[in-house]
């Protein structure tokens, strides 16, 4: 294959990772700029999403395209209400402090990773793509499935960003994020507000893992990686901004794809990983972001 | 932080001291191997806690200052074939030059951003470990030969791979860090990292240069991490990427805080008691995390001062 191809290549395969990062990154972001706490166990939600997935489309037989369709549905909402319950038991009791969050989302980190080992096994297993179309391209065939991924993704997030900014609920949301106390102070109830903004930040990262695991498959340790990109995606888009988050996810997605095409992928996530260090301490509102908070 | 008795203080350390010595002739062989371990491992908590405990500076990537240690010791043993005392040297003074450079950055951020910084800096340590896979034996590792174990001072040879040796080489480090922390947390010093944890602008404000003692806390947090990773390496005779991953990250803070924050004892206490919870109940379990997960969630609803922390509130005031 030549350059221009191979390159189209390494771009088609880095914009499915960014539609999945985005949204992954964005549930990061949405509990981030509401709730101001840091959700270590985020890449952990992302994981029972995939494995979920994988244990519903099991579980019912006939078409792949049923099980699929049924693990997108009931997967997000089971994450979801794990974390309603994580944050109602748990994070509710702290008053979310930040320090007590951090450490008590890595207690959770632990707890969902050894309960996935423990019941789900060491294995690594795929689900069955919903429909297996390919496209052919004058240099080489490419899967339907995962241009329809980018495609799902996209959709989600125009639907995100029309809740946030069109609609009452987003109103609440916008209120509590930009000040808790005259929020309360409104009548809005701020517990119930952050318990459900929570919810729905596992529940976006279950979407993803799910969109994403016929493409990739479900195993214990893969929520190492969406954690670490998406707190990379969520800072360099500037924490809290919807559109930063999904222009440094786009960015970070590329990027990624095309330079562990050509390069070491070790490498590839040390630059990243440096400069996004780099970016944190020099620049800490991000790229994109306005003003520090 | 009440200084009204020194001499009970210093008795009181002594005692540990004196208590760890004393067991190394009562315990059973597979218990003293046990507490060499745990020994020297509480010197990486010990440096933790100075920063975490004493400045309040809660750090994501502190694996990275103990695998520097780790590393820098047994690398030099392995590749140029130095000796024990210079290879543990070397040790420490990478931890504390990571320490200066990683200070020097991460402390321009604080709070959550403090956090996520070291988290990323220890990746990337972690990240060039797998990468240099050719001299560092990635996530293989390399072992230490015996030979190279065995060092000399004054005529008397002393082979680390001797359980006795071990135990007191582990004991010695231990102690010296223990009565380090102690004098300096007593000290002009740990006052002031103790005021800038309460209030940072009012230290500020009083003429302190905080920027000043938070690098020199980091420095020093860095450089005893460093010497728990080295003595680490030359007891044990193994280096590995896994030391250097964000567990061994999580690691100090959770027995920091299970023995409790800003107590000289209570780390110690928190990696004894961990370590042995981990030991029983791995007797029943191959869930080790799970454990970790659950005393981490326990702790910080319902201990966050952690064992030593409790023992002070509630009894003995002037515990330092």
């Amino acid at each position: 294959m030549h350059f221009g191809p191979h390159l189209l290549l390494a771009a088609l395969e880095g914009l499915v990772t960014s539609a999945v990062l985005a949204l992954t990154a964005l549930g990061l972001s949405l509990v981030f700029g509401v709730m101001r706490i840091v959700n270590v166990a985020h890449g952990e939600f992302f994981m029972l999403g995939a494995v979920l997935a994988w244990a519903i489309s099991t579980a019912i037989s006939g078409h792949p395209a049923i099980g699929f369709a049924a693990a997108l549905v009931i997967a997000p909402l089971l994450v979801g209400l794990v974390a309603f319950l994580a944050e109602w038991l748990v994070l509710r009791r702290l008053n979310y402090n930040p320090e007590s969050t951090i450490v008590a989302t890595i207690g959770m980190l632990y707890i969902i990773q050894q309960l996935a080992l423990t019941f789900y096994g060491p294995e690594a297993r795929p689900v069955e793509p919903p429909f297996s179309y390919r496209i052919l391209l004058p240099w080489f065939g490419y899967s339907g499935y995962k241009l329809s991924v980018v495609a799902a993704s996209a959709i989600l997030l125009v639907i995100t960003w029309l809740v946030l900014t069109r609609t009452k609920i987003g109103m609440i949301m916008r209120a509590t994020q930009y000040d808790r106390e005259t929020a309360q102070a409104f009548g809005i109830p701020v517990e119930r507000v952050y318990a459900g903004v929570f919810a729905v930040g596992a529940m976006l990262a279950a979407i993803a893992a799910v969109l994403i695991v016929p493409i990739s498959q479900a195993h214990y340790l893969m929520g190492q990686d969406p954690l670490l990109l998406s707190f990379i995606v969520v800072i360099i888009g500037g924490l809290g901004s919807l559109r930063g988050t999904v222009v440094a996810a786009v960015l970070i997605g590329l990027s990624d794809g095309i330079i562990s095409m050509f390069f070491s992928p070790t490498l590839a996530k040390i630059i990243a990983t440096l400069v996004v260090a780099m970016v944190l301490v020099f620049r800490p509102q991000g790229l994109f972001g306005t003003a520090p908070r | 932080m009440r200084d009204a008795s020194p001499a009970k203080t210093y008795a009181l350390h002594i005692g540990v001291i004196a208590l760890l010595f004393a067991l190394n002739f009562v315990l059973p062989d597979y218990h003293q191997g046990l507490f060499a371990r745990i020994m020297a491992l509480a010197v990486f908590a010990m440096g933790y806690n100075l920063l975490f405990g004493y400045v309040g500076l809660l750090s994501l990537g502190h694996a990275m200052f103990f695998s520097a240690g780790l590393y820098g010791a047994g690398l030099t043993v392995y590749h140029l074939g130095w000796g024990v005392p210079e290879a543990f040297l070397a040790g420490v003074i990478c931890g504390a030059l990571l320490a200066l450079v990683v200070g020097l950055l991460a402390l321009r951020t604080s709070g959550v951003a403090f956090m996520i910084v070291t988290m990323m800096f220890a990746q990337v340590f972690y990240l060039l470990i797998l990468y240099f896979a050719a001299w560092t034996g990635g996530d293989q590792g390399l072992v230490i030969q015996q030979a190279s174990r065995v060092f000399s001072i004054g005529g008397a040879s002393f082979d680390l791979t001797d359980p006795i040796v071990r135990y007191m080489s582990a004991l010695s480090l231990f102690a010296i860090v223990l009565l380090v922390t102690l004098a300096v947390v007593r000290s002009r010093f740990g006052r002031v990292l103790v005021a800038i944890r309460e209030n940072e602008e009012r230290t500020k404000m009083l003429g302190y240069d905080t920027v000043a003692n938070k690098l020199a806390a980091v420095v020093a947090s860095g450089a005893i991490c460093a010497a728990s990773g080295a003595a680490y390496a030359l007891l044990f005779g193994y280096v590995g990427s896994n030391f250097a991953s964000i567990q061994y990250s999580i690691l100090p803070l959770l027995w920091v805080l299970l023995g409790g924050a800003a107590t000289t004892l209570g780390p110690l206490i928190g990696t004894l008691f961990m370590y042995y919870v981990t030991d029983i109940t791995s007797g029943f379990t191959s869930a080790y995390l799970l454990i970790v997960g659950v005393a981490l969630i326990l702790l910080v609803l319902f201990a966050p001062k952690g064992i030593m922390g409790s023992i002070r509130q509630r009894w003995l005031g002037w515990l330092p």
